[in-house]
């Protein structure tokens, strides 16, 4: 009898878990789980121990730091790009952070649901620097190499066209070989989006042999997503990312979040949770930016750490400066 | 010292052309050996701790680079802490392996009774752990020479069962089990692997229900078993076709059922006398679980290939050596295996002519 | 009385064995249509499910993106069916390139093998272990790279005159011969040239086996075989001019582009099959009886001419059948070109298109039914080889 009271007890558990919003899950379970790359330098990359980094992995910390006070508590699953969809879909995780770009298509028909952009990539080139080129208009006749991709080839194919010159794409199935082509000399120019292009750089012989051409061939603003059908859950994301940049704009780092806490300014009072219960309505606790803040840090400080002039990639804000310093990072102020 | 003259006089130089060729030959190996030697080995480089060690204008082979990469080279991505388990799988296969081939080992029938269906389970549960307290490791974490041998062992173990399967219904006398098993036959042996692999990686998927969350390696694994079992099948019906008539009929006359006269008379004695045929196929099933690299999983090569690229350590000579590192071990197992078949072939004393 | 009842035993017994026969295939046949009907559910609704457009309609879409070797007009503007058209011709270009030199070179090692000279024999021992045991793919690869590695820079590149021959990293580039308007009367005309010839040639066999002398027809051929083209030739003022490699922009263009990644490919696939080409020759070769050879000697046959004239021609009906069999691998094994970016079948339908239109069950499909389709026809044409010798042969 008490076996049976036990089990109809842990059957009406379930159920409920089951009914429960993701937040609820993801609070029963413990842990977050995220969808990230397999390898990309500055958006996640597993160290030998397969501790990940990276701005990718960065989001997905300040999420878990938000709901467990614990930036650890996240599960990353390596995704291929084929798959990323249908492993969100299918519940393999909750977050997909994996520099994903943000189409229509993507948006409205496959039933997931972009939170915001946190990267503004776009396609580029790279050439060795003795080729003397300065500018991707002097590509005529180039041999290009790229690996297979959803629309890389396309872009390249476009760009060549509309300024009317002949060129060669070389098209590899994997990342090692066409870097390794490419690396040889089998082609004059490398394309893909330019945080890509930075990247395989570090993974050539003299990566200051090469440089990065100016022009910008598509429009790739990377970001987030989550399953669609729980608003909370995708407000709740969208709000951790907003955090990050409000952080930045409103000067709080993990350094000085503890003292920022005492500020007199009411937006950062706001933002840190001394004022309002801004936290409560998404579920959390009110000081769940201020957790984000200091476990992770503000987006410049996320930035910098996996981009930065400090790491190997050294990529420059650019586009993904705040909009007050000539960038997009633009994030609806919270009151 | 006249023998050694005469023999050579009567095999190298025995008419003016023979004489061409043989100091053609011997020119041939004076002009490229030394430089391969030369590279591999005089001038390589066998310590060091990143590629500084191995740039310069007069620097060979790169060993460091394999040392540095072994674990990854032996384990994948296979977390630190848990490689003992590996190690024990890796243990256990090896033991098995000489039980049941050094011939002054007794009880073979244990051992391959163990080997049959205590390993599976034991490596099963070590590898993939998830139960008894030990930590899961999803397979995306699995490389290197685990993957690979996984992939070869798990592969050639599916397909033979199916392989015998699908000869037999190549002979049966039921018309649509026949045409059934020659169809399956005919098309797998017709398409190239990497299109299978492609199958299960992209299309299969698709052909499965959402909540049957397949995992990838699985995938690749029927696939791949799929895709042998048609060339064991037509070896195994090789072997059929050998055993005289007569033995079926003797074992039909004494009212023995189509499964028992398959089981106890004609199978015994087909399968011995396609054991090199088969072990042959075990050497391009080994060759081709390289192809899994193209389909994302790093194996072997993978594991090689992704090396090559690393920063740390891409230099002209890297690449080359992780390469000819994998040439070696490769040629070693595949090499090992033939002579291994071509002994056991003089052993049972078939393929002789008359 | 026994007799009947055993005769009824038998009937029974018969009977037994056909229902259960039915049963068997019946079952065979219900199992299979369910899977079918399970994944086709299935695959229905993940098709809805991620959006994944169905049917062959995509083979005309634009396709959007480039081609490194294209042999037939392509642009990007041409259609997905178009692509997979210039996959299957690139499939075949690299397919009976390395046929041709898998031939040679496994023909030279698999009669070397057996040479009574013991350097050669081992020499060609070595080679066909080493490569048989040595995964393709990796093989590819190194071939690949090493060949990257050799060649130089564009900058740099070997150059025989002006354009007549460009070797650099990016290719080999030669003159290319392009018709004009009234070369097709120059090629009809080699044509039958060739035609003739050989009528010519089998009638002085026919007239040989009857009268036991050769008719002299060597000028005859020659006249025939040059005359002709160079008739057509002078009437048409040369309708062929060359297309001469130049530099444009940052490479070579026009001219006959040879690419590494061909080049490679076929290096690669030629002297790896080799090694599986010299063992059928071998056992070809072992299978013809000493006493042919025997034979051969006393009739006073050179070694080399016994070869060519008595051993190899009845090694040929045990070569034949499994040389079909490795110029199918060929075939299939070009398909690891997707490694190394050569733009053949796979890498460019199975590989590009795929990607862009998602549709993985129609690629697929319609990839391995080409395969399917080739080895169907290598299998016709060596059923009709085989009764063509069978004939031969009584």
């Amino acid at each position: 009898m008490r076996v049976l009271a036990l089990a109809a007890l842990m059957f009406a558990f379930g159920m409920a878990v089951a009914s429960a919003g993701t937040l609820e899950q993801v609070k029963a379970r413990g842990y977050l789980g995220c969808g990230v790359n397999e390898g990309t330098p500055g958006f996640s990359t597993p160290d030998a121990k397969g501790n990940w980094t990276g701005l990718d992995v960065d989001y997905c910390r300040g999420i878990a730091a938000a709901i467990f006070n614990d930036k650890t508590k996240v599960r990353f699953t390596p995704t291929a790009s084929q798959e990323r969809f249908a492993a969100l879909q299918a519940g393999q995780f909750e977050v997909l952070s994996r520099n994903t770009t943000w189409t229509m298509d993507r948006d409205v028909s496959l039933g997931l649901e972009f939170i915001g952009v946190d990267f503004y990539d776009g396609q580029g080139f790279m050439v060795p620097k003795k080729l003397g080129i300065k500018s991707a208009l002097e590509l005529n006749n180039a041999v290009v190499c790229t690996q297979t991709g959803t629309t890389t080839e396309l872009n390249a194919a476009d760009f060549f066209r509309t300024h009317k010159m002949k060129y060669k794409i070389l098209v590899y199935q994997k990342e090692a070989e066409y870097l390794a082509a490419y690396d040889m000399g089998r082609c004059d120019a490398d394309t893909t989006d330019k945080s890509g292009l930075y990247g395989d750089r570090l993974r050539l012989k003299n990566p200051e042999d090469h440089v990065v051409l100016p022009e910008t061939i598509s429009k790739e603003p990377l970001g987030p997503s989550v399953r669609q059908g729980d608003p909370r859950w995708a407000d709740l994301c969208r709000w951790v990312l907003f955090a990050l940049i409000n952080a930045e704009e409103l000067g709080i780092t993990s350094k000085n979040a503890d003292a920022m806490r005492n500020s007199p300014s009411p937006e950062i009072r706001r933002l840190l949770g001394k004022e309002g219960a801004f936290g409560r309505s998404l579920g959390l606790t009110d000081d769940w930016a201020y957790r984000i803040i200091k476990q992770v840090g503000n987006y410049g400080e996320i930035f910098e750490r996996n981009f930065g002039m400090q790491t190997p990639l050294k990529i420059e804000r650019g586009l993904n400066n705040l909009w007050t310093k000539g960038g997009l990072m633009y994030a609806p102020p919270i009151r | 010292m006249t023998t050694a003259l005469r023999w050579t006089r009567a095999n190298l130089f025995s008419t003016p052309g023979n004489a061409v060729l043989t100091s053609s030959i011997v020119l041939l190996f004076v002009w490229a050996v030394p430089p391969v030697i030369d590279w591999a080995f005089l001038r390589a480089v066998w310590t060091g701790t990143s590629r500084d060690a191995c740039v310069g204008a007069d620097v060979g082979a790169c060993w460091p680079y394999i040392w540095a990469r072994a674990g990854q080279i032996i384990y994948g991505f296979y977390p630190d802490g848990e490689r003992w388990r590996v190690d024990i799988v890796y243990a256990l296969g090896i033991a098995g392996t000489l039980w049941l081939t050094l011939p002054n080992i007794p009880r073979k029938w244990l051992g391959a009774a163990l080997m049959i269906f205590a390993f599976p389970v034991a490596a099963y549960v070590l590898l993939l752990g998830g139960v008894f307290g030990l930590e899961a490791v999803p397979t995306l974490h699995w490389g290197g020479l685990l993957l690979t041998l996984v992939v070869a062992v798990v592969g050639i173990a599916a397909s033979l069962p199916l392989g015998i399967l699908l000869a037999l219904g190549r002979r049966s006398e039921l018309p649509v089990i026949r045409w059934f098993s020659v169809t399956f036959i005919e098309v797998w042996r017709g398409v190239p692997m990497i299109t299978v692999l492609f199958m299960a990686a992209n299309m299969l998927p698709l052909f499965l229900p959402e909540s049957l969350d397949t995992d990838k390696l699985f995938r690749a694994l029927v696939a791949i078993a799929i895709f042998n079992a048609a060339y064991m099948a037509e070896v195994v019906r090789g072997g059929l076709q050998a055993i005289p008539r007569g033995q079926e009929e003797a074992a039909k006359a004494l009212g023995l059922g189509y499964w028992r006269r398959m089981t106890f008379v004609v199978l015994p004695q087909a399968l011995k006398i396609s054991i090199p045929g088969l072990v042959n196929n075990m050497v391009s099933m080994l060759k081709d679980t390289s192809l899994i690299s193209v389909i994302g999983f790093l194996d072997l090569l993978g594991v090689i290939q992704a090396g090559n690229t690393d920063p740390e350590w891409a230099s002209p000579n890297t690449a080359l050596t992780g390469y000819l590192f994998l040439a070696i071990i490769y040629w070693a197992a595949c090499f090992s295996l033939s002579r291994y078949s071509a002994r056991l072939e003089r052993n049972l004393n078939v393929g002789a002519r008359p | 009385m026994l007799r009947r009842s055993v005769e009824r035993m038998a009937a029974r017994k018969s009977a037994r064995q056909y229902w259960r026969s039915l049963a068997w295939q019946l079952a065979v046949v219900a199992a299979a249509l369910l899977v079918m009907a399970w994944m086709a559910v299935n695959a229905v609704e993940s098709l809805q499910r991620q959006h994944i457009a169905s049917g062959f309609d995509f083979l005309n879409e634009t396709a959007g993106f480039g081609i490194l070797q294209t042999s037939v007009h392509y642009t990007e503007e041409s259609s997905y069916g178009r692509v997979l058209l210039i996959g299957i011709i690139n499939t075949i270009i690299v397919a009976v390139i390395s046929i041709v030199l898998a031939t040679v070179l496994g023909f030279l090692i698999g009669i070397g093998r057996l040479s009574m000279n013991w350097l050669v024999s081992k020499v060609c021992a070595a080679y066909v272990e080493t490569l048989r045991n040595i995964p393709l793919l990796l093989q590819i690869l190194f071939w690949y790279f090493g060949v990257l590695e050799a060649l130089p820079y564009p900058r740099n590149s070997v150059r025989v005159g002006e354009g007549l021959f460009i070797l650099n990293n990016r290719g080999l580039y030669l003159p290319l011969l392009q018709s004009e308007s009234g070369a097709w009367l120059v090629w009809g005309a080699l044509t039958i040239g060739v035609a003739a010839a050989l009528a010519l040639r089998s009638w002085a066999v026919r007239k040989q086996m009857a009268t036991g002398v050769r008719p002299a027809t060597t000028g005859m051929v020659f006249g025939i075989l040059l005359g002709l083209p160079a008739l057509a030739l002078a009437a048409t003022g040369i309708p062929f001019s060359l297309n001469w490699p130049h530099l444009d922009g940052l490479n070579f263009d026009g001219g006959l582009h040879i690419f590494p990644e061909l080049a490679a490919l076929a290096v690669a696939l030629a002297t790896y099959t080799a090694a599986y080409i010299a063992e059928t020759v071998r056992a070809g070769l072992q299978s013809v009886s000493r006493g042919q050879r025997e034979a051969a000697a006393a009739l006073g046959l050179k070694p080399s001419l016994a070869v060519r004239l008595v051993l190899i021609p009845q090694a040929m009906r045990v070569i034949v059948p499994p040389l079909a069999s490795e110029y199918l691998s060929i075939t299939k094994n070009s398909s690891l070109a997707i490694a190394i970016g050569y733009p053949e079948l796979v890498s460019v339908f199975a590989g590009t298109v795929l990607n862009q239109t998602g549709q993985a069950i129609e690629v697929i499909t319609i990839t391995m039914g080409v395969y399917l389709a080739l080895s169907l026809l290598t299998s016709l044409l060596m059923n009709w080889y085989n009764s063509a010798q069978a004939m031969r042969g009584e």
